[in-house]
């Protein structure tokens, strides 16, 4: 568990930004990932009093408030109204509900971890994020950037009219994944977003009208993502299972078509 | 056996049930004293390497700071740390701490202060300087590698077992019976494959832990999270260089063992602490400690050569075992003999077998036991080549089986040429085919959407206790009002032995279940106990418990004929009374309880040892079905049957969750549990994040069901349940896959790229 | 620091360190169900409810306990026995060392679910690990004590 001196519960979203750029401040939203690490550090800024975990649903987008659960998304009414399915297929798998209780939508971003279904999930649809002083950006450009000492709000997702599926191959039903796969279609375009390859999810877009053999197509996309070795898996194992995963999501999002 | 069952075979309630499901503090660390000194462990990032110098300087001003240990304050006395009988198999290679670090996680310094933060502190500030030095991490290399890992002059092994620590041998040797050469060339089948299992964590959910204190006279007093209590006794007095009767050992409830606590692994901290400074120590294994620093399976290859003749009648059959044992020898000799000893004897066919093991030194964890103890590994190998020996004859994998297997009756020459008097594996296997259908999905069913369903069979066995040398002990006690107090030496790790103990005891005295009480362990009042291991404590514990109860019978029937004045052969006892047949006289039971308190000569207590001179086989079969994903080679387990022949089912309820309980360990080993070290030597698993044992959501569905023979040298009839429920999984799951998708596996675990591999349809 | 929050119905002070965790505090002040068995959230025997919902007591901050509603096995013994008796009449409870974690769990899952298929029950529950049962014990007991109801409704 990480060890620290002082706890301070930010009353506003100033005096957390403030006390967090200090580098032996550490910012505190679910304590999951916080908890698996041996660090010592000064203040734990806690975010927890700032309102920031509630979903809101307008017309154009959900505002995901970054301290709001992976349960919340899990089972939010609204979020599976208009992408069903996809938030509970991305989350379901994360260790158990009492871990979900706990972790962050906005950890799971800011960590940009390479075995993060959120992050995965989230990067292959229409999705900014908002920060205190950087203002919004697209969470593609979010995932390049260096480490940075803001305070992350929100989650934005534009309601663009995109579907999406979500699929993961893991070697027990809750471990990280082996290969974590989302793919949304809006018109000819596919977002094809990759992760725990091992590493962070990254983005393809490609055209259906590249190649109309989906499997083909499937492993034109695949060739857009480089992949390692670890003790899960091979790169070569992680790139078949890529091709074969995303060749399903595409004809899942055919099939829907009708 | 005339006894009749009343409470046996019946599904009572275990008697710490309700404690345990309120959360009552009944565990170790609930009843540690809250100024225990907090001792932990500063372990050797190395595999190997020497302590130049150790600095303790700065460490011990932190304040809080009591004691730290480094090897220059230990006796210089290796002992094992194995729980066995004495003298232990086991090699005596280990000191408490020593200058030489053999594995990653070695213990290099004990440190012991007032909290654990003053605690973690020193540990950050103790200096070491090591010599790193070669490892050896490849177990196929260790026999005869220039490294040695224990060149110490004072390392020794007591018992012949082929222990050589100039060549890293723990143990080696093997036998032989008949023409295993002649016969298998003269076969018409033959199948030669190598097989690999890996070391497993027991992964029991709570930890190891222990803590010690001084008494009022003075004696080291341990309470200890272990399954071996009079062993740890004795380790602890070698290891620390006092009298075995200064320590007393008291297990209390325990959160899972599985053979983990079967080595005494942190026991000597706290315990050396306390003789140093005179007070109460604690030591608390992390997770991480006890992942990488505690007593896994030993990893063995097995090469199995077994042939057939062309009506598939096995004729020969030879198994070599390299098993790696670890830094540490403690069960390196006796894990690899039942390797061979519990799977060659399932088949009564082989005119001829050989068996042949090397067990090695090399700088990984030290191994120790597991549930199963070396005939899991073997299992797997024997099993899977069965079903490859079949599948080149063409051959239904039950129907070879059925051909082959070892019958009631039979004596096995490859099982101590014991005569076998108890086996319904026949049984077994026929019951186990009608659960799983097997005729209609045998081999494979193409579920049409890109999926398989194959499945696999295994059959397997295990021992009951370790012939002519576990002994059991019990002794019993009747109270005033008539309740008995049973008192035994054997471990209830959460098995329930302490209810199913009792239920024979109430049956065999004719009393209610509530009126016995038992009380275990403690070294300082049970009896000389084995301990919990090798499937021990129905079998063993159960038939002392018989024959005190027929001890107690008879006192009471010579105290009722003291009361009644009458002569002894005319009365008769019935559990509640002591009466006369013919003429009416009697005594409650209770009246006799309470008599007994006033002079009286002749005290109503009977004690019994057992030991057996053979170690009765349960036998099961299992049969899996799992579903292949054609394109990923991604396996889900759908099904898992198991018919369980263990004797009398003393508990029918907790039987079968023994055997859930296994069956879920052994589908744990044969898909998802790994253990590899990278080439400096560190244990990857060292977490739950990376360890994966399977959650509720990995085994299936999972249905057992019993079919039962009757051992006569076994109490009611029983057998034994604790090892064998974990045996069949890795093979049957195995084969069911190759039947799906012609994908062998012959390394462990069989995950979704190994089967993806070898897709050959 | 100082913190203030319910502790099994009663109200309760304590001073605790800024880094202190939930799961140190409970145990400090007695509450002995709760367990440890991972440093890696992964087992789920450190489960208490807070504010009624189940939270891994490891990872959460004795600190954000002020103002909270906690409870642990110690609070609820009668709904413990109640679902412990089904545990138990199964042999499922085994060594105990995971049944407070589940326990607290299966009692939150009863509430917050309004459906209990058996998929859903196993994945509500993925998250307590079990070393001892195999899990279908487990699962038989849960589905006896969640139909209940229908059972008592039917003499």
């Amino acid at each position: 568990m990480i060890r620290f001196k002082n706890y301070v519960r930010a009353e506003s979203l100033e005096e957390a930004y403030n006390l967090n750029q200090k580098k032996s401040s550490v910012i505190g939203a679910g304590m999951m990932w916080l908890k698996v690490q041996n660090r010592i550090k000064m203040t734990l800024v806690d975010l927890s009093g700032l309102g920031l975990d509630g979903i809101e649903e307008t017309d154009e987008e959900f505002v995901i408030g970054a301290m709001c659960t992976l349960r919340q998304l899990e089972i939010h009414k609204g979020l599976d109204g208009y992408f069903p399915g996809l938030f509970k297929e991305c989350t379901r798998s994360i260790i158990g509900v009492q871990f979900r209780n706990g972790a962050t939508v906005g950890g799971s971003i800011f960590g940009r971890f390479g075995f993060s279904d959120i992050l995965t999930c989230m990067l292959a649809l229409d999705t900014y994020v908002e920060f205190y002083k950087g203002g919004i950006i697209p969470l593609e450009e979010f995932c390049s950037q260096k480490f940075n000492r803001d305070i992350l709000v929100s989650i934005r997702i534009k309601k663009d009219g995109r579907r999406a599926y979500y699929a993961s191959s893991r070697m027990t039903k809750t471990d990280f994944p082996l290969i974590a796969c989302c793919v949304s279609a809006a018109d000819d375009t596919y977002y094809v977003s990759v992760g725990a390859r091992p590493a962070r999810a990254e983005l393809a877009v490609i055209s259906r009208k590249e190649e109309a053999d989906v499997k083909k197509l499937a492993a034109l996309a695949a060739e857009r993502f480089r992949y390692g070795t670890n003790f899960r898996g091979s790169a070569e194992y992680r790139k078949h299972l890529t091709e074969v995963y995303v060749k399903r999501l595409f004809m899942a999002l055919n099939q829907e078509e009708g | 056996m005339n006894v009749k069952m009343r409470t046996v075979n019946t599904s009572v309630i275990k008697k710490d049930a309700k404690a345990l499901v309120t959360g009552k503090p009944v565990f170790t660390d609930d009843l540690a004293p809250g100024d225990c000194l907090i001792v932990k462990v500063l372990r050797s990032p190395h595999a190997h390497a020497l302590i130049r110098k150790i600095d303790t300087e700065k460490a011990k001003k932190v304040d809080g700071i009591v004691c730290i240990l480094t090897y220059q304050d230990v006796p210089n006395k290796r002992f094992t740390m194995a729980g066995q009988t004495y003298p232990e198999p086991s090699p005596y290679d280990r000191l408490i701490l020593d200058d030489r670090m053999r594995f990653v996680g070695d213990a290099a310094a004990i440190v012991a202060g007032e909290t654990e933060e003053a605690v973690d502190h020193a540990m950050r500030l103790i200096k070491v300087d090591y010599e790193v030095l070669e490892p050896v991490l490849d177990f196929r290399k260790a026999k005869d590698h220039k490294v040695l890992i224990h060149p110490e002059d004072n390392w020794e092994s007591l018992c012949p077992v082929g222990a050589d620590n100039r060549r890293n041998l723990c143990a080696c040797g093997g036998e032989e019976h008949g023409d295993v050469e002649g016969l298998l060339e003269k076969c018409d089948y033959v199948v030669e494959q190598v097989y690999h299992t890996k070391a497993n964590q027991q992964a029991m959910m709570e930890t190891f832990r222990a803590y010690s204190y001084l008494d009022a006279y003075g004696r080291l007093n341990m309470v200890a999270s272990t399954q071996v209590t009079f062993h740890v006794r004795r380790i602890l007095a070698h290891a620390l260089d006092i009298p075995k009767s200064r320590i007393r050992v008291i297990k209390p409830r325990i959160g899972g063992g599985f053979g983990a606590k079967q080595t005494v692994v942190a026991e000597v901290y706290p315990a050396i602490v306390t003789m140093k400074t005179g007070r109460s120590a604690k030591i608390i294994y992390s997770r991480y400690e006890s992942q990488i620093a505690s007593s896994p399976r030993h990893e063995m290859e097995i090469r199995v050569r077994v042939g057939a003749d062309k009506n598939g009648i096995l004729r020969a059959i030879d198994v070599y075992t390299l098993s790696n044992t670890g830094a540490y020898g403690e069960h390196g000799p006796t894990t690899v003999g039942l390797s061979g000893h519990k799977s060659i004897p399932l088949y009564r066919t082989p005119r001829a077998f050989r068996f042949k093991y090397d067990v090695v030194y090399t700088n990984c964890m030290s191994a120790g036991a597991y549930r199963g103890y070396g005939a899991t590994q073997g299992i797997f190998a024997v099993e899977s080549a069965i079903n490859e020996l079949a599948e080149k004859i063409g051959m239904d994998k039950v129907k070879i089986r059925e051909l082959n297997m070892v019958r009631e009756g039979d004596i096995m020459p490859a099982y101590y040429g014991e005569t076998l008097k108890s086996c319904a594996l026949d049984r077994c296997m026929a019951r186990a085919k009608e659960m799983m259908e097997w005729d209609k999905k045998y081999p494979s069913v193409d579920m049409g959407n890109g999926k398989v369903r194959g499945v696999g069979v295994a059959m397997a066995m295990q021992g009951s206790a370790i012939s002519g040398v576990d002994v059991a002990s019990v002794e019993l006690r009747l109270n005033d009002d008539g309740f008995y107090t049973l008192m035994i030496g054997a471990s209830d790790m959460g098995t329930g032995c302490d209810t199913t103990l009792a239920q024979v005891a109430s049956d065999c005295l004719e009393c209610d279940l509530d009126q016995i009480v038992v009380h275990g362990t403690d070294t300082d009042v049970s009896p000389y106990d084995s301990g919990s291991y090798a499937s021990s404590t129905m079998y063993l514990t159960g038939m002392a418990v018989v024959k005190a109860c027929g001890e107690m019978r008879d006192k009471i029937l010579d105290k009722g004929a003291e009361y009644l004045s009458c002569e002894k052969d005319t009365l008769e006892f019935d559990g509640s009374r002591v009466w006369q047949p013919a003429g009416g006289l009697e005594i409650s039971l209770k009246d006799i309880g309470n008599k007994v308190m006033c002079s009286n000569n002749n005290m109503l207590s009977a004690g019994a040892s057992h030991t057996s001179p053979v170690s009765p086989p349960p036998f099961m079969v299992g049969m899996a079905e799992v579903e292949v994903d054609k394109e990923t080679g991604e396996a889900e387990l759908i099904d898992y049957v198991a018919v369980v022949d263990c004797g009398t089912t003393i508990n029918p309820n907790l039987a079968r969750i023994q055997t859930e309980g296994g069956l879920a360990q052994g589908i744990g080993m044969a898909l998802y549990e790994d253990i590899t070290y990278t080439d400096k030597g560190q244990m990857i698993q060292n977490s739950f994040m990376q360890y994966k044992l399977p959650s509720r959501l990995d085994v299936g569905n999972i249905r057992v069901e019993f079919e039962s023979s009757y051992e006569p040298t076994g109490p009611f009839g029983a057998k034994s349940i604790g090892e064998i429920v974990i045996n069949t999984p890795s093979p049957a799951i195995a084969d069911a896959i190759a039947c799906a998708v012609g994908a062998r596996v012959r390394e462990l675990p069989i995950t979704a790229e190994k089967i993806y591999r070898e897709i050959k349809i | 620091m100082q913190i203030e929050f319910t502790l099994n119905g009663r109200l309760i002070y304590e001073e605790t360190r800024d880094d202190e965790t939930l799961f140190h505090l409970l145990r400090r002040k007695g509450c002995y169900s709760v367990k440890c068995g991972c440093e890696t959230e992964n087992c789920g025997l450190c489960t208490v409810l807070v504010n009624g919902v189940s939270r891994l007591s490891c990872s959460y901050l004795a600190a954000r306990a002020d103002g909270c509603d906690i409870v642990t096995l110690e609070g609820i013994q009668k709904e413990a026995e109640e679902f412990g008796s089904f545990l138990s009449a199964e042999g499922a409870e085994q060594c105990g060392f995971c049944s407070p974690g589940l326990i607290m769990n299966v009692l939150a899952m009863e509430k917050e679910l309004d459906s209990y298929e058996e998929e859903k029950v196993k994945e509500y529950l993925a998250g307590n690990l079990c070393r001892c049962s195999g899990y279908m014990g487990q699962l038989r007991a849960v589905n006896k004590y969640l139909s209940r109801g229908e059972n008592r409704n039917e003499c």
